[in-house]
């Protein structure tokens, strides 16, 4: 073509970002790769390749590892992991800091190397994943560096497994081996099999910023090399990225082990555009949401829901954007949609998207390379909510949409679904914008944008989009413990009857009236569903009373009374204080009964101290209710994104066995000083103080549904708590084993859990209690509020 | 309602556009206007890295830069000799061997822009080229001369030979919200006009807002502006991409809603190549490569033409250009 032809169609043309270095590195490498391990490359032993999926040519020959390339892995992070914590925060700094510096020397080369193994437009690659690579390696120095003096009484988990997808490979890299590494902690990581090649360069890059052998770790293969550092028992903690469905299996393969555990997953995030937007930007966005990295995504504003008046007029101006985007080489710096990342990822969206038979599909006009593996950009409108591809997420350049009434409708629609990663809205009516934010069940909602990241900001969802942050201080308990060591915890059994009959109760205590014990149900006494009791003893085998035996239908009907008291997460912290306050008041008045009971029933003596402790703990989270703020984070923009403290929802927790009074309060007082409602189930051998408490809570105007007692067999119970759809969170402090089944069936909606794994816990001692309970109680929502006139 | 264009005579600045009459005024329609500054400086800011022109389309865009430029001398010192300096350079605005080197036939600019005062030497020194003579007006640079003034200013220019009139809003009505009267105004201007086509100079960065912006380019196209124009060059603050991809997108809105398309002048702070064709690359994205012809784009424009011309010495030879080499304006 000839400038007087292009001076006259103005066409862009080519502008090719040259492959040249990266493929000189792979050469380098003789085109072949073993594992990073131990600071070395192992010998290649290739079975896989990887290929650009733009032209489908062989990038390299990889190996998958084996049992004993995971079990040397592990091996070598093992060894390198208390000295690399012993060096110390600086020291850990320093290294981190010669990672980031030399992400950014060899920016070029990984950029490249990412979109020839990726298929993602260079731009993508060049401004956004590698630079925000870097930003997480200097950010985690800082955290390294400051680990001492901020993190007091944190230290690192040990060795720490990860396993990555292939939509941001060295990105999803940098998220997780920077907080890891700054907090002392080592690493396994596996890239995903299709996008090896940046970890592998990183790996290289490792030995020349001086990590210590061992330090980083890398083995590449599929997942079945993602189970075996699942399943290892060297393994400390896993961090993974990726699907529901393989987050729901690690979920479970985990259960009980003991492993840490943080799950980013799936998402079908809603994207709102209210009548009073500026349209051209909302759709402008729409393409960072939809069309980034070929709508591959997790946090891909999937789902567009868009206001009724200006539906018609904002559907029309995305179909014309659509026809101006340009897809084809990724190489291209002037190309907005590169290629799909594999063939089998390309199936899939085509199969997904060709059985639809609902609403108007729009296929973009723009040209559509014919070899190589590209999928246009589509839009269908006018789908129900119950449409399957409103529902499941395509991971493809493929936006569905609908049309809402009111504000209220929006976040009716928006939270229909059983994600909650990401939600972005787009209003110039503020007030309207910051009442919407906070009601979307998302990890991270955008305000008149979308995908913005940042290492200062968390990052993670709630549901099924999986739990735990990345980025910001939250991040850091990802990768951290509380310092000390624990004590098992043996089984506390319940008291027998010392004769056969047993005694008759004694007529002294009390007045002789016989007493019942019952459930306390969204503020009302019931008796049991199944209508049983047990009979308690005292130690001396003297009958202290009967305690209802609750069942799974108890358990439905608290789930529900806690669910209709949603108006207590609204309530204000001052509020939610006074009501602490008012409680440990009536439990003061009552004090020498309940210690006296206390002793009685446990056969102790410290009674008198565990009620005395129980006041302090109401006190210190009726403290807390009103300071556990928030943060506005120093992200690199003009805005705000703000860090807010959201209670999970409704919690069940199995309370500690040994101090009936004080472990219940110590987990029952954080969650509601939080806004959670919870459903508590006794202590097991000890459950009358329990049932003497609820009539402290209902003298003490705690509206009806916020916290809700059972009483039975932990071991009973355990199952259809921790199935419960409509749970959010389940702790478990007893001294029955539930953890592995608590953590197994949390994965049918991936609930929350903190479960104690049979360890002791001294409830007497303050570190049972601040800022971890509060952490457990409470989600961080990430705001992003760019402003500006 | 597009006419089609002898492509060869594309480098000719030209109408055949038909003219924007107008509309009714409506301010529902002003109101409905929305510009969210953050998201519309985010996609300013990616775009240049969005979109890249290499090699021979990087020089045949860089010519049409050049088609597109109103070289302007605006300066108390304009002299004769020194518009007629500035038309030769607007006639032959590249070295001939340049032209031969990139097989292309002699190309202008798009226009001469100059004080009422030199339109007749302008019209001059530029007889029988085809390059109009668009003259800045109504009290220019800031557009606070009696009214009376201002519409005989424009008639005065008109009758001395511009084809083009540069006029400046009264930025006081933008300020206070008193939209009709900017639209009584442009009105006025635009019959004060005649056949000579209307730029109407929003003086962007004395309007506050880009919400302003918006409303401001709304307003003169409804009141019949044939092109929009960000600036005087003589404010603190001039063309900026923020700026314009907000009148870009207000020019769309009316061309959707009308079916009229009306022009976009940036002036002031182009001074690059690689402003040029970031601009223009932000034309063809948001309005389409109809807008990239002289009838629908200018660049407000002096020491720009000196860098393209140095950047197509660089393509043509392969080396590195130095300013002397080619002949000023």
């Amino acid at each position: 073509m000839t400038v007087k032809t292009i001076f006259e169609t103005m066409d862009y043309g080519t502008a090719p970002e040259s492959p040249a270095e990266a493929l000189g590195w792979l050469a380098e490498k003789g085109g072949r790769f073993g594992h990073f391990i131990g600071g070395a490359f192992t010998d290649p032993s290739p079975d896989f390749e990887s290929r650009n999926p733009a032209s489908g040519t062989v990038l390299a020959h990889l190996s998958t590892a084996t049992q004993a390339d995971v079990d040397r892995a592990v091996k070598s992070a093992r060894h390198a992991q208390p000295v690399w914590e012993a060096q110390g925060g600086h020291a850990r700094a320093k290294v981190l800091y010669g990672l980031a510096r030399l992400l950014q020397k060899h920016a070029r080369l990984f950029a490249v190397l990412e979109t020839l193994d990726n298929g993602k437009p260079i731009r993508e690659s060049r401004d956004i994943d590698i630079a925000l690579a870097q930003r997480h390696f200097y950010y985690h120095a800082g955290m390294a560096q400051l680990m001492a003096s901020e993190c007091p009484n944190q230290v690192a988990l040990g060795v720490c497994g990860q396993i990555i997808p292939w939509n941001f490979p060295l990105l999803m890299l940098a998220w997780k081996i920077a907080p890891a590494l700054a907090m002392g902690n080592t690493v396994v990581l596996k890239p995903a099999e299709y996008t090896s090649l940046t970890a592998l360069l990183f790996g290289d890059i490792c030995r020349q910023a001086a990590v210590p052998d061992g330090v980083v770790n890398i083995v590449t293969g599929d997942g079945g090399v993602g189970e075996k550092i699942v399943n290892h028992a060297g393994i400390d903690k896993i961090a993974f990225t990726g699907s529901t469905e393989v987050g729901r299996q690690i979920r479970q393969a985990t259960a009980g082990s003991g492993k840490a555990l943080t799950l980013e997953l799936g998402g079908k995030s809603p994207y709102i555009v209210f009548d009073d937007a500026d349209l051209d930007s909302a759709v402008e966005g729409l393409v960072d949401a939809i069309w980034l990295n070929q709508g591959q995504v997790c946090c891909a504003g999937s789902r567009l829901l868009v206001h009724e008046p200006v539906a018609a007029a904002f559907h029309a101006k995305v179909k014309a954007r659509m026809d101006r985007l340009r897809i084809g080489d990724p190489m291209d710096k002037s190309i907005d949609v590169g290629a799909i990342v594999d063939p089998i990822q390309h199936a899939a969206i085509t199969r997904m998207v060709n059985a639809n038979t609902d609403g108007e599909t729009y296929v973009t006009a723009a040209k559509i390379p014919s070899t190589g593996c590209f999928y246009p950009p589509t839009l269908i409108t006018g789908l129900s909510p119950s449409a399957r591809l409103m529902q499941e997420e395509i991971f493809g350049p493929v936006l569905v949409s609908t049309t809402f009434r009111t504000p209220a409708e929006a976040v009716q629609l928006a939270n229909n679904t059983r994600y909650g990663l990401a939600a972005t809205l787009w209003s110039e009516n503020i007030n309207l914008a910051l009442d919407i934010a906070p009601k979307l069940v998302a990890g991270v909602v955008w305000i008149n944008g979308t995908n913005m990241f940042d290492a200062a900001a968390g990052f993670g969802g709630v549901r099924e989009s999986g739990f735990g942050r990345e980025g910001g201080w939250e991040g850091l308990t990802a990768y951290t413990k509380p310092a000390g060591t624990s004590l098992p915890l043996e089984k506390i059994p319940m008291f027998e009857a010392k004769t056969d009959p047993p005694p008759k109760p004694d007529a002294s205590v009390g007045v002789g009236i016989d007493r019942t014990a019952k459930l306390y149900i969204g503020g009302k006494q019931s008796r049991p569903d199944g209508g049983y009791s047990r009979i308690m003893y005292d130690a001396n085998g003297a009958p202290l009373g009967q305690a209802p035996i609750a069942n799974r239908k108890d358990i439905r009907n608290a789930v529900e009374a806690a669910q209709a008291a949603a108006g207590w997460a609204k309530t204000t912290g001052h509020n939610r204080a006074q009501i602490l306050y008012f409680i440990a008041e009536n439990l003061s008045a009552r004090h020498a009964e309940f210690a006296a009971n206390i002793d009685r029933t446990t056969g102790g003596n410290t009674g008198q101290q565990e009620v005395e402790a129980s006041l302090s703990r109401l006190f210190s989270y009726a403290a807390w209710a009103d300071k556990y703020d928030g943060q506005a984070k120093g992200v690199p923009m003009r805005g705000l994104a703000l860090a807010l403290h959201e209670p999970v929802g409704v919690l069940a927790a199995f309370c500690a066995d040994d101090c009936p009074l004080l472990g219940l309060i110590s987990v029952m007082a954080p969650a509601i000083a939080m806004g959670n409602r919870c459903v508590l189930v006794a202590s097991e051998p000890f459950p009358l103080i329990a049932t003497n408490f609820y009539q402290i809570l209902e003298t003490s105007d705690l509206p009806a549904g916020v916290v809700n007692i059972l009483t039975g067999p932990h071991n009973d119970l355990v199952g259809p708590v921790a199935g419960h759809f409509n749970l959010d969170a389940v702790w478990s402090f007893s001294s029955s084993d539930l953890s592995a089944q608590i953590e197994a069936a949390s994965a049918g909606n991936l609930k929350r859990t903190w479960v104690n794994n049979r360890q002791a816990c001294d409830w007497f001692a303050p570190a049972t209690e601040g800022r971890h309970f509060l952490a457990a109680a409470t989600e961080v929502k990430t705001i992003w509020v760019p402003y500006g006139e | 309602m597009q006419t089609m264009i002898d492509p060869v005579s594309l480098q000719l600045p030209q109408t055949v556009e038909p003219r924007n009459p107008g509309q009714d005024f409506d301010a529902d329609w002003l109101r409905s206007l929305q510009a969210n500054t953050s998201a519309i400086e985010r996609r300013a800011k990616t775009l240049p890295g969005r979109r890249s022109v290499k090699k021979d389309h990087q020089a045949a865009w860089l010519l049409k830069a050049i088609t597109c430029i109103d070289l302007t001398t605006l300066s108390g010192d304009d002299t004769a000799a020194r518009v007629q300096r500035l038309c030769a350079k607007a006639r032959q605005p590249l070295r001939a061997d340049l032209l031969t080197a990139l097989d292309m036939p002699q190309i202008t600019t798009g226009a001469i822009c100059v004080y009422h005062e030199m339109i007749n030497p302008a019209v001059t020194a530029l007889s029988s080229s085809g390059i109009p003579v668009a003259a800045v007006s109504t009290g220019f640079p800031a557009g606070l001369s009696p009214f009376h003034l201002r519409v005989a200013e424009i008639e005065q220019s008109v009758a001395a030979g511009a084809e083009e009139i540069d006029i400046v809003i009264s930025r006081r009505h933008a300020l206070s919200g008193d939209w009709r009267a900017l639209y009584d105004e442009v009105r006025s201007f635009r019959a004060a006009a005649g056949h000579a086509h209307l730029k109407t100079i929003l003086a962007t960065g004395e309007l506050g807002t880009l919400r302003n912006v918006a409303r401001a380019s709304m307003v003169c196209m409804m009141a019949g502006a044939d092109f929009i124009k960000t600036s005087t060059g003589k404010e603190s603050v001039n063309a900026t991409l923020p700026v314009s991809l907000v009148m870009l997108r207000a020019i769309r809105t009316y061309f959707e809603r009308t079916g009229y398309r009306v022009g976009y002048k940036p002036a002031g702070g182009l001074s690059k190549a690689k402003d040029a064709l970031v601009y223009l690359s932000l034309i063809k994205e948001e309005l389409g490569p109809r807008w990239l012809q002289p009838d629908l784009f200018r660049i407000g424009a002096s020491s720009l033409l000196l860098d393209i011309e140095r950047q197509l010495e660089h393509h043509v030879t392969g080396n590195y250009s130095a300013g002397y080499r080619h002949a000023i304006g």
